[in-house]
């Protein structure tokens, strides 16, 4: 019985997720905010400190567009579907909040896994190579996860304005990239930066990404995957959580 | 199951304002149950609190015998809700928007698709289901919203204001289909400011103003219980000064419209006689002379003080 309706609201979910894809998703911004932005980011370090090598830059590139990607969309959807009044209609469906907010997770996603083939796809052309793709593929999932829900906390503040959200989340997603180690390496932070970084869940997707590409890590490998797999259940929790108080003074 | 709706000193409150104030009723399987009341009453309020949309403060409603806080999702699974202001997804197309309201009550697909080919066809929004809504009418797009609602084969229906904004045939052919549903054993909630509808199509009526339940009842019963609001309306062949005629007897109060008057008493029979008294005295002839009953409208008037 529990069973059968955890499996049916699963169900239900991707109907959601299938929605979000057709609606959020094919419209341009996932490709503009989650490749093209770490793409303008990754060059202007290329061009501007000619000392990195490019595996490093490469790994960063490709952990910047999990990110960025996973978070383009899935904060805006839920402003977004109150401010154009379809938001109503949806919670009156027999769905939970957390088959809801598990749906729209999903459709981030599924973007999440699919856009880093472009960064991955530039890395080979030029030349870097993978030495642990199944460790990179596996790290790309569970980041992707992970970022979507984290994408998710950013939109539960019941602000039915998508671009307040667009700002407070673009005020929170760009430090995090600085803090991670992404173009600064961990091993060369001052102190006071690896404990902020070690906070990051983005720090050891990047650490992972490293690893899984040129071998250098500065957690150990275990660690990284324990840390991004407690990020992913505490973010959708929370998420499912913030979304189930703020969701019915969005109507 | 004889009632499919039981509320229970349902409340909201938003801030300091109490927009549902500790509200009782039943609905009865089966029933047009017609909800009225003035702009701000706390209509779509409750039904929103009814539909699970958002939380009571304090007291219970029972939706199909599940309470709609606690056990949401199984109440939620057999009702269909037209809420006031929703609007189906513009992006997608009316077939598309059908197959996702399917998919939200888990309804297998070949179901779905023969449920949603027959509804939109009904609604005459067949030939139109590959066409994104984005291009629909107001109309159009209400009757979708129809349709969405209906998609789970619903024995209770929520309806909030659903012919509001739409053209006579638009609004016929949604009255004509909530008019069958009683056949068939299903009950709707209906919410309205067309008074000719409500009278037309409830079985009861509850007049809601201020948050409170005004009167609750069925549309004739709620007539005969403001007696005082007999009136009979006259026309004259020539135009009748409206302060003299105001002053015989009988008339409690006295309206122009167009070319006729309404004159209200609580003795028809004493004015009739006042009436052809001033015509014979005036030289008048009577073109029409009718008794009328107090109309829903003017019950609802005079429940809820609305000028
Ligand atoms: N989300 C909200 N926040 C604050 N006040 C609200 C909210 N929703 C409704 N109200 C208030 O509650 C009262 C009842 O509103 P409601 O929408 O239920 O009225 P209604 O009877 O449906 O009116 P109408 O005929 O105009 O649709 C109003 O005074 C309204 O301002
Ligand atoms: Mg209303």
């Amino acid at each position: 019985m529990q069973i059968n309706q955890f499996l049916d609201q699963f169900k239900r979910s991707l109907g959601v997720m299938k929605k979000d894809i057709r609606i959020y998703y094919l419209k341009g911004p996932v490709v503009i905010f989650g490749f093209l932005m770490p793409l303008f980011l990754f060059l202007a370090f290329f061009i501007g400190s000619r000392d990195l090598p490019m595996d490093f830059l490469i790994s960063g590139l490709i952990s910047m567009t999990v990110f960025f990607t996973a978070t383009a969309v899935s904060p805006v959807i839920a402003p977004w579907e109150a401010q154009v009044q379809t938001l109503e209609r949806l919670i009156s469906a027999p769905i939970s909040i957390t088959t809801l907010i598990f749906g729209d997770m999903l459709a981030s996603f599924i973007f999440g896994i699919i856009i880093p083939i472009l960064p991955i796809a530039l890395g080979l052309a030029v030349g870097v190579n993978i030495l642990q793709p199944i460790i990179l593929i596996l790290g790309i999932f569970l980041a992707a996860a992970c970022f979507s829900s984290f994408g998710l906390i950013l939109s539960s503040p019941p602000s039915n304005a998508p671009s307040n959200v667009m700002m407070i989340s673009s005020l929170v997603r760009f430090p995090l990239v600085f803090l991670s180690g992404i173009f600064i390496p961990i091993e060369k932070m001052p102190y006071w930066g690896k404990i902020i970084a070690s906070f990051s869940p983005l720090t050891y997707f990047t650490d992972l990404t490293r690893y899984s590409i040129n071998g250098a890590n500065y957690y150990p490998i275990q660690v990284d995957l324990i840390v991004i797999i407690f990020f992913t259940i505490l973010f959708f929790f929370l998420a499912a959580q913030l979304h189930k108080r703020t969701i019915y003074k969005r109507i | 199951m004889k009632h499919v709706i039981q509320v229970q000193n349902l409340t909201k409150r938003y801030g300091k304002l109490t927009a549902v104030d500790h509200i009782n009723f039943e609905v009865e399987k089966g029933e047009i149950f017609g909800f009225l009341g003035p702009n701000g009453a706390g209509k779509t309020t409750t039904l929103r609190m009814l539909t699970g949309i958002i939380q009571a403060d304090e007291g219970a409603a029972n939706i199909l015998g599940f309470n709609i806080q606690k056990e949401a999702l199984k109440a939620k699974q057999n009702i269909g809700v037209v809420p006031e202001t929703s609007n189906a997804y513009v992006d997608l197309s009316a077939w598309q928007n059908m197959m996702l309201m399917s998919e939200l009550y888990g309804i297998p697909r070949k179901v779905a698709e023969d449920r949603a080919e027959s509804l939109l066809d009904r609604l005459s929004l067949y030939h139109r289901r590959d066409d994104k809504v984005k291009g629909f009418s107001k109309g159009m797009k209400q009757r979708l919203i129809l349709c969405m609602a209906l998609v789970n084969d619903p024995i209770l229906v929520f309806l909030d204001e659903p012919t509001s904004g739409l053209d006579v045939a638009s609004r016929q052919l949604i009255r004509e289909i909530l008019q069958e549903f009683p056949e068939q054993g299903k009950t709707i909630f209906l919410t309205t400011h067309n008074m000719n509808e409500a009278n037309r199509l409830c079985d009861r009526v509850a007049i809601i103003n201020q948050g409170k339940i005004a009167a609750i009842d069925r549309p004739e019963k709620l007539k005969n219980t403001v007696k005082k609001l007999k009136s009979i309306e006259v026309s004259f062949d020539r135009s009748v000064n409206t302060q003299s005629l105001s002053e015989i007897s009988h008339i409690k109060e006295l309206k122009k419209e167009g070319d006729k008057f309404i004159a209200y008493t609580d003795n028809v029979n004493g004015l009739i006689h006042s009436l052809t008294n001033f015509a014979g005295l005036n030289g008048l002839k009577i073109v029409t002379l009718n008794t009328r009953d107090p109309s829903l409208e003017e019950v609802f008037v005079e429940l809820t003080g609305e000028a």
